[in-house]
């Protein structure tokens, strides 16, 4: 720590440093900026298998599934564990597995069971929303099945999928968001987009 | 170095606003040389020195005067959860990181900020366990390992970009939060992912180009030595992650690296012995190839991830001074091996916590015995002592050459039950064999009087010296110093303190902001010692913390948000201290 730099005194700042603004921008641009253009790249994309749900796309199992299809109303069982399911362009038939906020937790219950909200949006009891947690944006992957609640492992924090998937305990601000279905012919069908924005706000 | 100057002197930018002639030196480019002999007033590395002791020579700090101890600055970092990466620093500037992978470089003095770099991460990206634990330098640069998989090389001076190189795919469940290892120009890291059905490895890369050098699977491939303790395709998603730094011997030029646990937890879905999950190995760093290993624990089905990297201590035994590995291993064991450039063997392993698994150890190679009792299963429960965050999780442990003690930051009177089922992959989803509603933490009575403890233990005969013990658990990692003293956080209740290292008794404390999480160093600069660490909880603190609440029927807050305190003696009382 000899060498130091010795401090810019008042008249030393109005005659050596003027002239130099312009430098200096281009230092702190250079500071400021290192990290946020980093995934300029990544996140532009138009890899199909990474863009947004769409209206009109089919509910598919993911590549990595052992059986990678669309999936037929008859997939999803009454009050059976979620199955968990991407969105598939039925022209390319690229399903969007490759975003995580694109994943999509499936199941059916008795609608008896649901609010007048959510029961409107079911399809023959079938409900889609967003698998992706509102608190961390970890995946809601774990099943209560004796209270039928959709469960996030990082917190815990547990939801009511037949009351709009509306918080029950845990940390989450809001509830997860729904994706309006249809049934047309024997695939399930996107209908409109989902209810509220995807996943989590960065802390 | 220049138009960093110039920044600072004018002030133009409100971060350097308050800048009053407090312009940092030169930046001191970091060499191999450093790295292996750090100045005194140094904290180069994660642990600072290559043995991994996470001691600090410096001496002006000690037991007679670090009750004068104060805060002296402090700085917010504007991020929540885990903050554990230690304040490193090179010649005045430090260097830290928080989760999200920001990294900060502070005037060490005064703490100014010189620059900070925010990592854009992808909008999808969710972390299991959100935090960074430190930047490694070399050269005129500064390294750090991220959470989306990237390896990253920035301008020390001005945190400019310089390379990034992706190193694993995040979406399949790949990401890194250790500090990287820096040796003979070159960067290596291991990757985190154990419980989403990766493949670990540890990848190394040229210092100056990012190019990749070698690549080498902690899950021996077919043809591998090592494969046949993996049944059928299972080592394809066998987990065995590196998420801590490794030690070095500069001697022979191996790098010893602590493994994490197979996966899926449930041993009985890859019946065998699973290397080298749960190990240490020794990496030839020219080639990558692995050496010697010796694993800890065969078959793991208790997560009990080995991945601290153990220390090297030159320790005395039967008559001659052996070259030692020692490790307080997450099984609750404090395990001393004897290293050489061909093999480890086995010398000792004591448990200094309470362990119900294994029955005995065998005498030569140290494999130990399970009482099958205690051994999880799909399909069927099984308790455990201790839990799943072990005797001790990450949290290093620090060794003082003076006293000759090694500090253990430990968890007694804990233990755990899981309830195994079969492992479906998902890509980049939990694949544990547990369902998180099957992981029981279950506090033994004596858990409501203590559960963390910082032990004491004398190297030389292998002995428990000492205890100090606290009623929250404990998190915190160690520093120790040439001072006669320990520091550490890791309580709930946000203290961070200081201990004497021969004793255990607490000598001073500081509350905090928030829980002390973070790895402590001590530095100097223009002659003045200094303590640092990051205040910061989260991640499994406050995970665990959230499993003995509902034990106890206790609602523990713990708040959340990222500090740096620097704490050095008052003007007038380190005066009279040569």
């Amino acid at each position: 720590m000899s060498d130091h730099t010795p401090s810019c005194g008042e008249e030393q700042e109005r005659c050596a440093c003027a002239p130099r603004r312009r430098l200096l921008r281009v230092a702190l641009a250079t500071a400021l900026g290192a990290g946020l253009a980093t995934h300029a790249a990544r996140a532009a994309t138009d890899d199909p298998s990474k863009l947004p749900a769409a209206t009109g796309d089919e509910l598919a199992f993911a590549s990595w599934e052992d059986d990678p299809r669309s999936l037929t109303p008859a997939d999803v069982v009454l009050n059976a564990a979620p199955l968990s399911v991407y969105p598939r362009d039925p022209n390319s038939g690229v399903t969007r597995e490759n975003a995580r906020l694109n994943q999509i937790l499936l199941l059916r219950l008795d609608p008896a069971t649901m609010d007048d909200a959510t029961r409107a949006r079911a399809v023959d009891g079938i409900l889609a929303y967003s698998a992706i947690c509102t608190h961390a944006a970890c995946a809601v992957s774990e099943w209560q099945a004796d209270q039928r609640q959709l469960i996030c492992p990082c917190h815990s924090s547990a939801y009511d999928p037949a009351k709009g998937a509306a918080r029950v305990s845990g940390p989450t601000p809001r509830p997860l968001p729904a994706l309006p279905i249809k049934q047309v012919g024997d695939t399930l069908v996107i209908a409109g987009p989902f209810s509220g924005a995807l996943g989590a706000p960065a802390t | 170095m220049r138009v960093l100057t110039l920044v600072l002197c004018c002030g133009l930018w409100g971060a350097f606003s308050a800048v009053q002639g407090a312009a940092p030196a030169p930046y001191s480019a970091v060499t191999a040389e450093r790295l292996t002999h750090p100045e005194p007033g140094n904290w180069l590395m994660y642990r600072r020195t290559y043995d991994s002791w996470g001691y600090s020579p410096l001496k002006q700090i000690d037991t007679t005067n670090v009750a004068q101890l104060k805060p002296l600055w402090s700085f917010s970092t504007g991020v929540e959860e885990g903050h554990q990466a230690p304040p490193i620093v090179n010649d005045g500037v430090m260097f830290i990181t928080t989760p999200r992978d920001q990294v900060l470089a502070l005037d060490a003095r005064s703490g100014e900020l010189l620059w900070r770099y925010r990592r854009e991460l992808p909008a999808d990206l969710f972390q299991l366990h959100p935090t960074n634990r430190g930047v490694a330098l070399y050269g005129d640069r500064v390294y750090i390992a991220t959470v989306d998989a990237f390896l990253v090389a920035l301008d020390a001076r001005s945190g400019a970009l310089i390379w990034q190189k992706p190193v694993e795919n995040y979406l399949a469940g790949y990401y890194m939060t250790m500090a990287p290892l820096v040796v003979d120009g070159k960067i290596m890291v291991g990757v985190s992912g154990g419980e989403f059905g990766i493949r670990g490895f540890i990848q190394a890369f040229d210092a100056s180009s990012g190019e990749s050098l070698w690549k080498t699977y902690t899950v021996p491939g077919p043809g591998e030595a090592g494969h046949d303790s993996w049944p059928g395709e299972t080592w394809k998603r066998g987990g065995v992650p590196v998420w801590l730094t490794g030690s070095y011997d500069p001697e022979t030029k191996l790098a010893y690296w602590g493994t994490g646990n197979a996966g899926p937890w449930m041993g009985d879905q890859r019946a065998g012995d699973n290397l080298y999950a749960t190990s240490v190995i020794a990496v030839d760093v020219a080639t990558g190839q692995i050496r010697a290993h010796h694993q800890y624990h065969w078959n793991d089905s208790w997560d009990w991830d080995e991945v601290a990297a153990p220390l090297l201590i030159d320790l005395p035994r039967h008559g001659r001074t052996i070259k030692s590995l020692v490790h307080a291993g997450r099984d609750g064991y404090l395990w001393v091996l004897e290293r050489s450039a061909k093999d480890i063997r086995f010398v000792a392993g004591t448990p200094y916590v309470k362990q119900n698994v294994f029955t005995k150890l065998d005498p030569e190679s140290g494999r130990p015995t399970y009482d099958p009792t205690k051994v999880p299963r799909s399909g069927s429960r099984a308790e455990f002592c201790p839990s799943l965050w072990g005797g001790k999780d990450w949290p290093p442990t620090a060794y003082n050459p003076d006293t000759g003690y090694l500090y253990i930051p430990a968890n007694e009177n804990l233990c755990s039950a899981f309830t195994g089922e079969k492992a479906k992959y998902r890509r980049g989803e939990l694949y544990m064999g547990v369902p998180f509603a099957k992981i029981e933490v279950l506090p033994t009575p004596a858990a409501r009087e203590h559960i963390g403890e910082l032990q004491a233990w004398d190297m030389k005969t292998g002995k428990h010296v000492w205890t100090t013990k606290f009623k929250s658990h404990n998190w915190g990692p160690v520093l120790t110093t040439g001072g006669g003293l320990v520091f550490a956080g890791g309580t709930n209740d946000r203290y961070f303190r200081a201990f004497d290292a021969n004793n255990g008794k607490i000598l001073w404390q500081q509350r905090t902001n928030s829980g002390v999480v973070g790895v402590p160093t001590s530095y100097s600069v223009d002659g003045k010692q200094y303590v640092a660490v990051q205040s910061g909880w989260g991640v499994d603190a406050q995970r665990k913390q959230d499993f003995l609440d509902q034990a106890f029927g206790t609602h523990t807050q713990v708040p959340q948000g990222g500090v740096l305190w620097i704490f050095g003696l008052p003007e007038a009382s380190q005066e009279h201290r040569p």
